[in-house]
């Protein structure tokens, strides 16, 4: 059906049929969330009206919140009937941080035609009213930051009963901040103590632990402690305790780990979570204790911890293969338990491979570390400089067109004169790569200075049609 | 005669060391340049694996390293087996590693956003045990780090090796602190190999062994990296009147 038609989802409550949720196409001639089915039916004559159902949109965020706990953070939860709420605290820096994370997150969703929005806050109840309330896709509140963000903001999305919110509006409370600085035992006596309940989470004067969204297929097992722990000592000898329990349960339904998360209860009902992600299936207890050990310096113990749970969130089928011992032939040794450990850490590790490809920039491709060998190798010969300038840099020179090599070069103040010269090596753009480059041509030189240094110049152009290039001189790498 | 005595009392006193030391059960296992006058300078006949080796670039190579890394290359390039390049500045151009016979499929990069990321790295990967040679890219290698690193190394019989590269040249003094690297390096660029036509030839490189242990300084002016990251000894060459000043090998 074309987009431009309007489109409502039609709820009912009782004998009542009301709007719960309109397309932009709709929005723009003027239906609003919560209005009688046949008053919109009134204002538009084609409407196209579907019967909610709740429990598919129930069970569809149910998949999306099990996706988003595989892929993002160890502690994803449900939010009301239209949210999830993340723990993303230790795991943002594997997305290059909190703003990297949620904008990510919220255009990985738009291109499955998901609108989102999303917040990072401290507090789980200030992203839930962000996030509702703004009109901005991603919003970070910096640490510290709540209260001043959420001080304008309407206060129905406070997690609040639909007649305590109708309640405070007849008293006159719009904003967060009118209802926060208000007296609390007589909004207690008159409300219950919900409000001030919510405003206590909201603000984060009161602990508000996320319960993980959990499903019998994942393997989790946990151990309670009668006394509460709290030395690194001690954390790791339970890690290792947890890590043999777990994989043994693996064992028994053949399966290796990708993904495992440690969920921490400390005694002042907060949790923390530390991630470890793997290559390959893995059952070996010793690896996958030595990954999670790798971050018990992340735990904040606080005041002890009386629980510890270990799930595998994400596990794959793992066979046993005999392997077949050779004295002749190398072994070929394994890497990725190394690829792990420093993947876990947060560094960047790739190989590279050659592109088919003449425009130095290009000829160099970032593969996964632990991607199949290719054995594949540059094809080019010519003499290629150990270090590449990341951007071309203009210089000055002196040189004679069309076709010597530079005379004197003059790069980050220095004047060089060139003694020996080699080229050109005339590279031609890729039109079919990009339409601009059909005319484009570099000449690279070889040029050595008096002192010996050997450096990688271009001009941009052929030296004679202008339409080849600007004609100026830029220097992209240093020869050894 | 007494001679005699006296080196065999010498080599005595030397295995002595070495069994202080602790590594004497791996004194034999070395990488040799395949240069002789290069390997006889160096204890065991060449560069040591399960040792640290320090590399830096002189001149403007401070900064760039270009030297520096494409002589580590054609060390990392001789050994067998994956080598582990951890660094801050991503301006590495792997087809000259390639050209100097480190196949891309053997190097694996890691980049960091912090130096002390890439001290745990190089540590972590010597620790490992199944690499050829682990590579770092390093501005600041302070005592007890490079102690921590060549214990690592010793440990697993893994070669470490770090390309110092500055941010400036003034702050290439660094390089005169002391660290526990077994033997260091600096490799500056000379005026390539003279041709009979116009045209850049072989590169050649300066490079001088600064410190080693149980070993004397030297210096030794060298062909650049092959295709295989074999080094050789400049030819002495007779007859061009201009290069005197520098022809020849000072390695004696």
């Amino acid at each position: 059906m074309p987009a431009d038609q309007p489109l409502v989802v039609i709820s009912r409550s009782g004998s009542k049929r009301w709007v719960s949720a309109a397309d932009t196409a709709a929005r723009k001639v003027g239906l609003r969330v919560g209005m009688a089915a046949s008053k919109a039916q009134a204002v538009i004559a084609n409407l196209t009206m579907i019967d909610a159902d709740p429990a598919a949109d129930a069970a569809a965020l149910e998949r999306l919140a099990l996706w988003a706990l595989r892929q993002y953070s160890p502690v994803v939860a449900v939010d009301g009937v239209d949210g999830l709420v993340l723990d993303i605290e230790g795991a943002d820096h594997l997305r290059g941080g909190e703003e990297m994370l949620i904008s990510g997150l919220v255009n990985l969703l738009r291109s499955r035609g998901l609108t989102a929005r999303a917040a990072v806050a401290d507090t789980w109840g200030a992203a839930h009213t962000i996030t509702r309330m703004t009109t901005a896709e991603t919003t970070v509140v910096p640490v510290g930051g709540v209260s001043k963000a959420v001080v304008e903001l309407p206060i129905h999305c406070l997690r609040l009963p639909s007649d305590t919110i109708q309640g405070l509006r007849t008293l006159g409370v719009e904003t967060v901040g009118e209802l926060s600085a208000m007296p609390r035992a007589p909004l207690t006596l008159r409300f219950g103590p919900e409000v001030a309940r919510r405003l206590d989470q909201l603000f984060g004067r009161v602990a508000e632990p996320i319960e993980p969204l959990r499903t019998p297929e994942l393997v989790e097992v946990s151990r309670n402690f009668q006394e509460p722990i709290g030395a690194a000592e001690t954390i790791a000898k339970y890690i290792r305790k947890l890590v043999a329990d777990l994989t043994a349960r693996l064992q028994e339904r053949g399966l290796g780990v990708r993904r495992s998360d440690l969920v921490i209860h400390r005694v002042d009902n907060t949790r923390q979570s530390v991630r470890a992600g793997l290559q390959k299936p893995v059952r070996d207890p010793a690896r996958l204790s030595k990954l999670i050990c790798d971050q018990i310096e992340k735990i904040d113990p606080g005041f002890g911890i009386e629980k510890m749970v270990l799930v595998a969130v994400m596990t794959e089928p793992l066979e046993e293969r005999q392997i077949a011992s050779s004295l002749i032939e190398e072994q070929v040794v394994d890497v990725t338990p190394l690829i792990d450990i420093l993947g876990n850490r947060g560094q960047r590790l790739y190989r590279v491979t050659p592109v088919a490809s003449d425009v130095p920039e290009r000829s160099v491709m970032r593969i996964a570390s632990t991607a199949d060998e290719t054995g594949a190798d540059w094809a080019v010969k010519w003499p290629r400089p150990s270090r590449l300038l990341a951007r071309p840099e203009q210089i000055e020179t002196i040189a004679v067109l069309p076709d010597q090599p530079p005379v004197v070069i003059n790069w980050r103040g220095k004047r060089r004169r060139i003694v020996r010269a080699d080229g050109p090596e005339r590279i031609f753009g890729e039109w079919w790569l990009r339409p601009r480059e059909m005319e484009a041509v570099r000449d690279y030189f070889v040029v050595e200075d008096e002192n010996g240094e050997r450096l990688w110049v271009y001009r941009a152009g052929d030296g004679v049609d202008t339409a080849t290039g600007s004609h100026k001189w830029f220097l992209h790498g240093v020869f050894a | 005669m007494s001679h005699a005595r006296n080196s065999r009392v010498v080599e005595e006193l030397r295995e002595r060391i070495a069994h202080l030391e602790g590594c004497a059960a791996r004194k034999a296992v070395v990488l040799p340049f395949g240069v002789p006058e290069l390997d006889g300078r160096l204890p065991g006949g060449g560069l040591a694996y399960g040792a640290l080796h320090e590399v830096a670039g002189g001149g403007s190579g401070t900064v760039d390293g270009a030297a520096a890394a494409l002589f580590t290359a054609g060390i990392a390039a001789r050994s067998k087996g994956k080598v582990l390049w951890c660094l801050t500045r991503p301006d590495l151009f792997a087809p000259a590693l390639s050209q100097a016979g480190l196949h891309p499929d053997r190097v694996i990069f890691c980049e960091s956003d912090k130096e002390e990321d890439v001290l745990a790295s190089m540590e972590e990967g010597l620790a490992f045990g199944g690499l050829a040679a682990v590579v770092g890219e390093l501005v600041r290698l302070p005592m007890t780090a490079s102690r921590r690193l060549q214990l690592a190394a010793e440990k697993t019989g893994t070669m470490g090796l770090v390309v110092r590269r500055w941010r400036r040249q003034t702050e290439a003094a660094d390089f005169g602190n002391p660290t526990a690297s077994t033997t260091r390096w600096r490799v500056s660029v000379l005026p390539s190999e003279p041709l009979p036509t116009a045209g850049v030839g072989r590169a050649r490189w300066l490079a001088e062994l600064m410190r080693v242990k149980t070993g004397e300084c030297a210096e030794f002016e060298l062909g650049a990296c092959d295709a295989k990251g074999r080094l050789s000894l400049l030819p002495v060459s007779r007859d061009r009147s201009d290069t005197s000043s520098w022809q020849g090998s000072r390695a004696s």
